[in-house]
């Protein structure tokens, strides 16, 4: 399976990515091969193996059910690049509608 | 052409917890913005996700108690969008081995039908936050202290045939949680968010049609309306040579109307994989069983148990049942009233009648009720005992919603008291029959129908105080002699 150039630039809208015009041949390329290498483990036969969810071999540990965290908004409203009225603001999304 | 309505819901029940679910910020509704996002909530660098041991709990609960399979192993992934109340980039949810698989509700749709509706899945995810677009200089506003709260999605299957079986099964759902536990089910504030599925197709065929999803329909009402709305849309679309496109749709409540949000193609390619801040949710079979031991006495154990220790017909007990405080209600009442069944079938009576009928009217929950499991019960003993009849009981209840009190003092202070002294009702009747003589000649030759008109007559003149069994017997007795 080969990823097309159309391909490149839905996954890097996706991803919000922005790249260059003269960049997506290589992406197509380097992108199709990954998939070439994922077809080349397809070929083993994995009909017993449970897929692996995690590298490591353990569980998930589980916490209380407490509240230990205190309220840290002027801290982090410090780093934001804007905030007002206890709100951190960020550009207008507005949903494309037909309405 | 008849079409046939097919319906699934998607229903995100906000779990009551004290913590968020991966996160140890609070949960409470209703604080100051953004005073309950931590630095986990607001997705910044470096820290983990660690998930909240009650979640798991309720989530279990949820599945043993719909019949469901709950897994041993379930695994966290992310659904990657991007939008600013999703701080991460991505939300953590559950996608090919959600925590609960496969399961069953009945729903009752009136007296004598009800209907299974299957569940197809519940999984364990985070909420977004809350973006708000009033002006600020042309920005928006976010708030997270919404985001990283426990919801458990619950999907059913495609089983509804219309907007009314749809809320039947909706309700039964809320009921459900709140007899758990496991959700404050405040559809105001949120908690019981409910997505629809909607799609019609030929009557009789077997495929299904196209559908669209109308996002966050947030009361009982509305989901009936907004469905209703979907179908005639589609209908329309369909006969006049259009097609339904898949996608996602916003119900408007004040237009009531459906509209296009975001065209599903694009917007649906969430790239899931295992999340890799998460391992695999493992849960012990003893832990299952531990829990199912937990289990409060579900709705329809409940409602078997009412027809039996009370002798409720069905319909009764299911209607009793069908929220926790209503049942609560119900036994408060029955337990104080005692006096066995006859005293029950009459608690039951008042509960779904006049309470029911006083609450609708105030738009009020029974949990809100001003007149008290307590103050009902007094009331309906001196129904028991004579002390008042039915037609007083119900100029009580009035006094009782309108300004409290006890139905006691309000039988002293108004003189409510039932008149059950044989030698006094008689008196009044005689009065009764000897200013009617007109009526009593008509009524002798044959013009039975006059009874009621001298039953009215005596009850008019006793205030409505007189035992009607008695004057019916000695009027009768009178009348005929």
């Amino acid at each position: 399976m080969s990823i097309s150039e159309s391909d490149v630039l839905n996954i890097a809208h996706l991803a919000r990515l922005e790249i260059e015009t003269t960049d997506i041949p290589k992406y197509a390329q380097d992108l199709s091969s990954i998939l070439e290498l994922v077809e080349q483990m397809q070929t083993q036969n994995t009909d017993q193996i449970v897929p692996m969810a995690h590298p490591l071999n353990a569980t998930q540990r589980l916490r209380e059910d407490n509240v230990t965290e205190p309220n840290q908004r002027d801290l982090a409203m410090a780093i934001a690049p804007a905030a007002e009225a206890g709100l951190y603001l960020v550009p207008k999304v507005i949903e494309e509608q037909d309405a | 052409m008849e079409w046939e309505v097919v319906i699934g819901l998607e229903v995100h029940a906000q779990l009551a917890t004290q913590s968020k679910i991966f996160s140890g910020a609070a949960t409470a509704y209703g604080a100051e913005p953004n005073t309950q996002a931590c630095m986990i909530d607001l997705g910044l660098p470096g820290v983990l996700p660690v998930l909240n041991k009650d979640v798991v709990r309720m989530a279990t609960k949820f599945g043993l108690s719909v019949g469901a399979k709950v897994s041993q192993r379930s695994v966290f992934a992310r659904k990657n969008y991007f939008y600013p109340d999703l701080p991460k980039g991505y939300q953590i949810s559950q996608y090919e081995l959600p925590i609960v698989e496969g399961g069953q509700l009945e729903i009752q749709l009136d007296e004598n039908t009800s209907k299974v509706i299957g569940i197809t899945r519940a999984h364990l995810e985070e909420d977004a936050g809350k973006s708000l677009h009033e002006d600020f200089h042309g920005m928006t506003g976010i708030d997270l202290n919404r985001a990283g709260t426990p919801l458990l999605e619950i999907v059913s299957e495609p089983d509804m045939r219309s907007a009314k079986e749809a809320v039947a099964y909706l309700k039964a759902l809320h009921s459900l949680v709140r007899y758990l536990g496991i959700c404050d089910g405040n559809m105001q504030e949120g908690s019981f968010r409910c997505d629809a599925n909607v799609s019609i197709r030929p009557k009789g065929q077997k495929e299904f049609g196209t559908r669209t999803e109308t996002k966050n329909v947030n009361s009982f009402r509305f989901v009936e309306r907004a469905i209703n709305y979907e179908v005639d849309r589609q209908i329309d679309l369909l006969e006049s040579g259009g097609k339904v496109m898949q996608e996602t749709r916003l119900y408007d409540a004040n237009k009531n109307q459906t509209r296009t949000m975001r065209s599903k193609e694009e917007a649906n390619d969430y790239r899931y994989f295992p999340d890799p801040d998460l391992l695999p949710l493992e849960i012990s079979s003893e832990y299952i069983e531990e829990v199912r031991k937990e289990l409060p006495e579900l709705p329809h154990e409940k409602r078997q148990r009412f027809q039996q220790q009370y002798a409720l017909n069905a319909y009764d007990a299911s209607v009793l049942v069908s929220s926790l405080d209503m049942a609560d209600y119900f036994e408060a009442v029955v337990n104080t009233v005692g006096s066995g069944n006859k005293a029950a079938k009459l608690v039951a009576n008042w509960v779904m009648g006049d309470l029911s009928a006083a609450l609708n009217k105030d738009l009020l929950d029974i949990s809100e009720s001003p007149v008290k499991a307590s103050q009902l019960a007094g009331l309906i003993k001196r129904i028991v005992d004579n002390t008042i009849s039915g037609k007083i009981a119900k100029i009580i209840f009035e006094t009782l919603w309108q300004e409290g009190g006890d139905t006691d003092s309000i039988i002293e202070k108004q003189g409510l008291k039932q008149i059950t002294d044989t030698g006094a009702i008689e008196k009044i009747i005689d009065e009764v029959i000897a200013s009617n003589p007109q009526q009593l000649e008509q009524y002798r030759s044959g013009k039975d129908k006059l009874f009621g008109f001298f039953v009215g007559q005596t009850m008019q003149a006793t205030k409505g105080k007189a035992n009607p069994q008695q004057v019916n017997e000695l009027l009768k007795k009178k009348l005929d002699g």
